[in-house]
């Protein structure tokens, strides 16, 4: 316990020794607030609710947790420190969680400095505080979802633009499984509607949804962790092969 | 205190390391020696659990590296080849950072702290960037890292590798003072460093031991081992020679360009007193006559040189003499 929390201290402040943490924050805070302003018509809508906001989220996560995520081991890797880390009394659990939460810790940190939109919201009319805190929740949880992958497949190779491409790509299927739009589209292809349900329920959206409309169902929360587990253990086998 | 048995280590189709086994005790200094890529660098991986063999294993003090890792793990301080360090933190914070992770905390990390910045010479860098550091003082560094929790075993890859003469010294000096309580193993392209610190040679080359032994039997696999230099005045008509030629115990004399080397009989390791003896019978003018300076660098090509013969068949001590007596 004692060694995971020394690796998750190292882990997050070696993000603030860099710019890049600086540079992240920035573009997160940009991306998520300016998108629901800009696109999402966050003044126009009446309801003093975040959801113009939340509804971006997963597409800004997109790009934006990779980017957190491509360095984890990629960047050990490269620069050899792996071999290191993995000489001393730590065992490949502990490094991996420990490096995880750390980054979970910093975007958490970024879901978290985007609070001037519930203060925006609340100035602005009385807001249901319910659906904020679980669209909060929800926010946080998928967040982790997304960096468990982006762990898992830095994990693969040394190359920080491979590992960037190849989480995109995969938090992408992630997403567009669970989008409406991608969802008619596949009922369009005459595919059975007991299929897109089922992929459907693999995605990020389909269980971000309910905790964006105030609800925290137990399946939505399970499905999260459980990915986070499932991503974590396969960080494991990939470092251990 | 370290021991090896039959590590095998194979990258896809390449065997990097073939059958490898050795036994390192308290007190022990193991050189490492071998051309590059010849699997020095991935034993000690091995041997440190960063890579698990393809059959074999390694024990640490008798616990299993594989089976038991961070038991071994704790036991070991290891310094790897190009010292791979997290740049962008201090000296001192990474150090700290190893400390913790060592479970030394308190007290005992500054003591260690204080221990290794002294040892290392850390201490006018202690608050600068790792990336900002020369690359011998990043040496320093890892090898501070890797003695901070006073370990029972040192595993050194290139310990002094990119050092200036001076801090090689100060490395080796801080090695040799180390020795008598711990068990050591390190690799090196330096030869006079093996003759310099350790007690055991093993050379390896295309993965396999070719040598196991001390220094000091290393040498005597010198094609030159017993030879005696000497300078003689006057002798237009190569008389002199004539009789060193004849002399019991001489096999060769070769004609340098100031003396001759006088090679010996196979087993003869007294030719210097025989010379003596013929020189005063002889009368002859001696100007000079000491034992050829011999390099274990000779040895060590001879044993590694690429030339497709097995090492075996690699012109051994005897090959020169008129007997066919299988090498020692
Ligand atoms: N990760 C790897 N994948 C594939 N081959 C490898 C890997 N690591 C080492 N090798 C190969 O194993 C062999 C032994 O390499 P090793 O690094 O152990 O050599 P070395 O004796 O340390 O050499 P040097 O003196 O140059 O440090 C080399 O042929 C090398 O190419
Ligand atoms: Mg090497």
């Amino acid at each position: 316990m004692k060694v995971t929390l020394t690796l998750i201290k190292r882990e997050f402040l070696a993000y603030f020794r860099s710019p890049v943490a600086y540079v992240f924050l920035t573009v997160f805070l940009v991306a998520a607030t300016g998108l629901p302003w800009f696109l999402g018509g966050f003044f126009e809508s009446n309801d003093a609710g975040l959801r113009p906001f939340f509804i971006f989220l997963p597409w800004v996560f997109l790009f934006l947790v990779p980017a957190v995520g491509m360095r984890l081991w990629s960047e050990e890797k490269r620069s050899g420190t792996w071999e290191l880390l993995f000489t001393l009394p730590v065992s490949t659990w502990q490094a991996v969680t420990g490096k995880f939460l750390a980054g979970w810790a910093f975007v958490s940190l970024a879901v978290l400095l985007t609070f001037t939109m519930p203060v925006t919201i609340a100035y602005l009319g009385t807001p249901d505080w319910g659906p904020v805190f679980s669209g909060y929740l929800g926010a946080v949880l998928m967040a982790g979802a997304f960096l468990g992958i982006c762990s898992a497949v830095s994990a693969l190779t040394k190359n920080q633009v491979i590992s960037f491409v190849v989480s995109v790509i995969i938090c992408l299927a992630l997403v567009l499984l669970g989008w409406s739009a991608f969802n008619e589209l596949m009922l369009a292809l005459n595919l059975p509607v007991w299929l897109v349900d089922t992929l459907a329920n693999f995605s990020f959206v389909t269980h971000f949804e309910g905790m964006i409309a105030g609800l925290i169902r137990l399946r939505d929360v399970v499905f999260f962790l459980s990915l986070m587990l499932f991503a974590l253990c396969l960080n494991v086998l990939v470092l251990e092969r | 205190m370290i021991q090896a048995f039959d590590l095998v280590k194979d990258f896809g189709p390449i065997r990097a390391v073939d059958r490898v086994g050795f036994e390192v005790n308290k007190g022990d200094i193991l050189g490492f020696l071998g051309p590059n890529g010849a699997g020095k660098s991935t034993t000690m991986k091995m041997v440190t659990g960063f890579l698990s063999p393809t059959s074999g294993r390694a024990e640490i003090g008798g616990v299993n590296v594989q089976e038991n890792p961070r038991e071994a793990k704790r036991r070991i301080g290891y310094l790897p080849e190009s010292g791979p360090l997290y740049q962008e933190m201090t000296v001192f914070e990474f150090l700290r950072f190893i400390a913790e992770i060592r479970g030394l905390r308190g007290g005992k990390a500054r003591e260690a702290l204080d221990r290794v910045s002294h040892l290392c010479h850390l201490h006018a860098v202690r608050n600068q960037p790792i990336e900002t550091l020369s690359k011998g003082f990043r040496q320093r560094v890892g090898m501070a890292q890797a003695v901070l929790h006073d370990p029972p075993c040192l595993i050194l890859d290139e310990p002094t590798d990119g050092l200036d003469p001076n801090q090689k010294q100060d490395v080796r000096r801080l090695i040799a003072s180390m020795a008598d309580e711990k068990a050591i193993i390190l690799s090196t392209h330096i030869l006079e460093e093996v003759e310099a610190m350790c007690n055991r040679v093993i050379i390896i080359s295309g993965g396999r031991i070719l040598v196991d032994e001390t220094p000091r039997s290393l040498i005597r696999r010198h094609p030159q081992y017993g030879a005696v230099q000497m300078q003689v005045l006057d002798n237009e008509h190569g008389s002199a020679r004539e009789t060193l030629l004849r002399l019991d115990g001489v096999h060769d004399v070769e004609a340098r360009d100031e003396h001759w080397l006088v090679l010996p009989d196979r087993g003869i390791d007294d030719l210097k007193p025989r010379l003596w003896e013929a020189a005063r019978r002889e009368k002859w003018r001696l100007i000079s006559m000491h034992d050829a300076p011999l390099k274990l660098e000779d040895v060590f090509r001879n044993l590694t040189r690429p030339d497709g013969e097995s090492a075996e068949e690699r012109s051994p001590p005897g090959a020169r003499n008129k007997g066919s007596a299988a090498p020692a």
